[in-house]
């Protein structure tokens, strides 16, 4: 009698537990509240991309979101972060560098919730495994850029304006921060391939957004001789001042084609629904967000915007033929045999993938002919120094 | 008829006015400036006013979070400008607590970073405080010296001072960068904490709050009933008198610049030690400046300044709420607190003068004529 009524409750603890995960089964879609953090509000470019993203990710999904413009890189993304998981959001995002370290602190905080963060470099060595890293690899989108860029020089060139010599061009930079180099670097090694004496300056402006300056540094490239510009900065600074010069711009983050329609010739940007909707899916089912997600060409990632009416004829064919090497691999945009340091082949290069005070290489990033960029930390960290580009400036 | 006409109406000085009367036009004009408010916004944007004011509320004091960081920015705006207002008393117009605030942001940073493994924790925190408040009170005292030596222009050299800090931090912003080229610091010592100030009743955000609640009391003190704060009211309002009653001016001027510039270095740990553990050229987010406008509506009275500082920070708070609650622009809500600002300084002109109207000709002077 005894045994009988253990066997029964044995099996009703057994019943109950397999009721238990059962239930646990059902509960596993969880309902996904995100919640968005943005440097800027829509009228930067760079926010503008995101905050678009976000929104149509969430529409399509269906989710409840919050969306938080305007919050500066300090206490008050820490802030920011911990508002929203005190609402209830159990998917964070930040989408500003400077928000990162504030960010890990709220992740420390709400386990439970999911943090990520666009271009950040610290996820692979935080260990928390609520916080996440994302970014693209936009050197590929800038080498099509610079594919274009190049096959406007050689119409330049074709129709006399400019003599080969004469084909240089300039960039307007941020920081000489890895991304802005590997950035720069993609685009150049991109004209280059189709345009061989393509030549390159790059100005810095001490910061992400400034129209003033990266006019100014836009200006101060036209006047040195350079004919084609481009920039990796947030402002309309670089493509209002090519308009105004009738100068050809590669510009970055979305067509500016509107408001430059004379001389706008192709847009690079990276489009972030896909890596929203990739972790915003995890978190609802449950699973785990890669500690460093990096989208490419092939998740729909990297974008180029459609060629403006200056492009030069022959454009598209040459950027969807390059694409298609890309994807398939035959094609590396950092491939060491493309390009010199000071005048040697790159053999062997030590990146600082791991962020430290001391800023030295960690990584051997040099492998099978080509430099790994963004294959051990989503963040780019290809920051040599080519032959063939002029940093006039590197104060900053 | 040759007589001058008279104007539709003349403005008279008023005597001080009661101050449930003055109290009086002052809600009045909060009210007539939500009125307006209410009225642009459903114009402009067609959302239900009231629910536009319930958010604003939220937005201060939504959560318990909400409500700390509320009075955090509360202290940290209140204590800047008690930190102008001795120097604004003895009419010196101190507008560089933006760059007083920086430096001795920098001065903790500077201490954070270099002393990290070097010394105790204990050690690093004193250092900081001492650093902190001298660098504010060096970078108040070199216009004061040039003020009481040479009667240089204060306004000036005061917002002068503003850039040398600003261009400083850019400075060592990229010397201390992490990683290279990112123009960051980062959060300073993130996992070792140290220089980080610490938390009191393990809160966050109650160490800025009790600092301020000190200090008001002790400038209250201070600027009514010390002999310092009697001699700041007199060279206020005559330097001649100030120099005949044997008071020297130019000690004041430097004394009182030092304290001014120490407070506002102290602002600078806090910020940096305590809340933020990084500086960033734009750690005194202009703060330095609005403080001056809560300080002067406040009447140089260091607790009428809590009221004051309460009504900045909670609309730009509520405003921040506004534009993430209806997806409307930040531009919007800072319209909103301009509108309101714009009554509230309004209104402290009906407060000291009053206006006339023509009187309708009596009857009797008619027939006199």
């Amino acid at each position: 009698m005894k045994k009988c009524v253990k066997l029964i409750a044995a099996a009703s603890v057994i019943a109950t537990l397999g009721a238990c995960t059962g239930v646990a089964v059902n509960a596993e879609e969880t309902t996904v509240k995100a919640g968005f953090i943005f440097l800027h509000d829509e009228n930067s470019t760079y926010d503008l991309n995101f905050i678009n993203a976000a929104k149509e990710a969430c529409e399509k999904m269906g989710i409840e979101y919050v969306a938080k413009t305007g919050i500066p890189e300090g206490q008050e993304a820490y802030d920011a972060a911990c508002e929203l998981a005190d609402q209830g959001c159990n998917f964070v995002f930040a989408d500003s560098f400077g928000h990162e370290d504030y960010i890990i602190e709220a992740a420390k905080e709400f386990p439970d919730v999911q943090f990520c963060h666009a271009t950040g470099t610290k996820a692979h060595t935080e260990g928390l495994d609520n916080f996440h890293n994302a970014f693209a690899s936009i050197y590929e989108g800038r080498y099509l850029a610079g594919v274009a860029a190049g096959m406007k020089l050689n119409e330049m060139i074709a129709d006399g304006t400019i003599t080969e010599d004469q084909a240089k061009m300039g960039y307007v930079g941020a920081y000489t921060y890895a991304e802005v180099i590997s950035g720069y670097t993609s685009y150049f090694l991109g004209a280059r391939s189709v345009c061989p004496t393509a030549t390159m300056e790059v100005t810095f402006t001490g910061s992400w957004y400034d129209e003033t300056a990266e006019k100014e540094g836009a200006n101060k490239l036209i006047e040195d001789g350079c004919v084609l510009i481009s920039q990796h900065a947030d402002s309309m600074g670089a493509p209002t001042a090519c308009e105004t010069a009738g100068v050809p711009d590669v510009s970055y983050n979305g067509s500016t084609e509107s408001a430059c329609p004379e001389t706008f010739l192709v847009s690079s940007r990276i489009n972030w629904e896909p890596y929203f909707e990739y972790a915003m899916g995890c978190v609802a089912s449950g699973d785990a967000i890669d500690t460093d997600w990096t989208g490419n060409l092939e998740t729909g990632s990297v974008e180029l915007t459609s060629l403006g009416k200056t492009a030069a004829e022959g454009t598209q064919e040459a950027i969807d033929d390059t694409k298609a090497k890309l994807e398939s691999g035959e094609l590396h945009v950092f491939d060491t045999s493309t390009f010199t340091v000071d005048g040697k082949a790159l053999e062997s290069y030590m990146a600082d993938v791991d962020t430290d005070a001391d800023y030295e290489g960690d990584h051997e990033a040099v492998s099978d002919g080509y430099f790994h960029e963004s294959e051990f930390r989503s963040a780019p960290y290809f920051d040599v120094k080519i032959d063939g580009i002029d940093l006039l400036d590197t104060a900053f | 008829m040759n007589k001058a006409k008279d104007p539709l109406f003349h403005i008279v000085k008023r005597d001080a006015l009661p101050w449930y009367k003055s109290l009086g036009i002052r809600l009045i004009a909060i009210l007539a400036a939500l009125i307006v408010c209410a009225v642009v916004t459903t114009i402009l944007t067609g959302i239900n006013p009231i629910q536009v004011y319930v958010s604003i509320f939220l937005g201060a004091f939504g959560t318990a979070r909400k409500t700390w960081i509320t009075f955090q920015n509360i202290a940290i705006l209140l204590l800047i400008s008690l930190a102008l207002t001795p120097a604004f008393r003895m009419r010196f117009w101190n507008i560089g607590g933006e760059g007083q605030v920086l430096i001795g942001g920098l001065a903790a940073a500077v201490c954070m970073i270099t002393l990290a493994d070097k010394v105790p924790n204990v050690v690093v925190i004193l250092l900081m405080i001492v650093c902190s408040l001298g660098a504010g009170a060096i970078w108040g005292l070199i216009p004061a010296f040039f003020k009481a030596k040479w009667n240089t222009n204060e306004t000036l050299s005061t917002l002068m001072m503003n850039y040398i800090a600003t261009q400083l931090v850019a400075f060592y912003t990229i010397v201390w960068e992490m990683p290279k080229g990112s123009g960051k610091i980062g959060i300073i010592n993130q996992n070792t904490n140290v220089g980080w100030l610490p938390e009191i009743g393990g809160s966050k955000y109650l160490l800025s709050i009790v600092v301020a609640v000190l200090v008001t009391v002790l400038m209250y003190i201070y600027l009514t009933y010390s002999k310092h704060g009697y001699e700041i009211e007199v060279v206020g309002e005559s330097e001649r008198t100030a120099r005949y009653v044997g008071i020297k001016v130019e000690k004041v001027i430097i004394r009182t610049m030092l304290l001014s510039g120490a407070i506002c270095g102290l602002v600078g740990l806090l910020l940096v030690g305590g809340i933020n553990h990084t500086v960033t050229t734009t750690i005194a987010n202009g703060q330095g400046f609005t403080a001056v406008l809560v300080s002067w509506m406040a009447k140089f009275n260091p607790f009428t300044m809590i009221a004051t500082s309460f009504l900045i920070i909670f609309l730009n708070r509520g405003a921040s709420e506004i534009s993430t609650t209806f997806g409307l622009n930040q531009s919007f809500a800072d319209i909103l607190t301009g509108i309101i600002l714009f009554f509230i300084i309004g209104c402290e002109f009906f407060i000291a003068y009053q206006i006339h109207f023509r009187k309708k000709p009596e009857r009797r002077m008619i027939v006199n004529d």
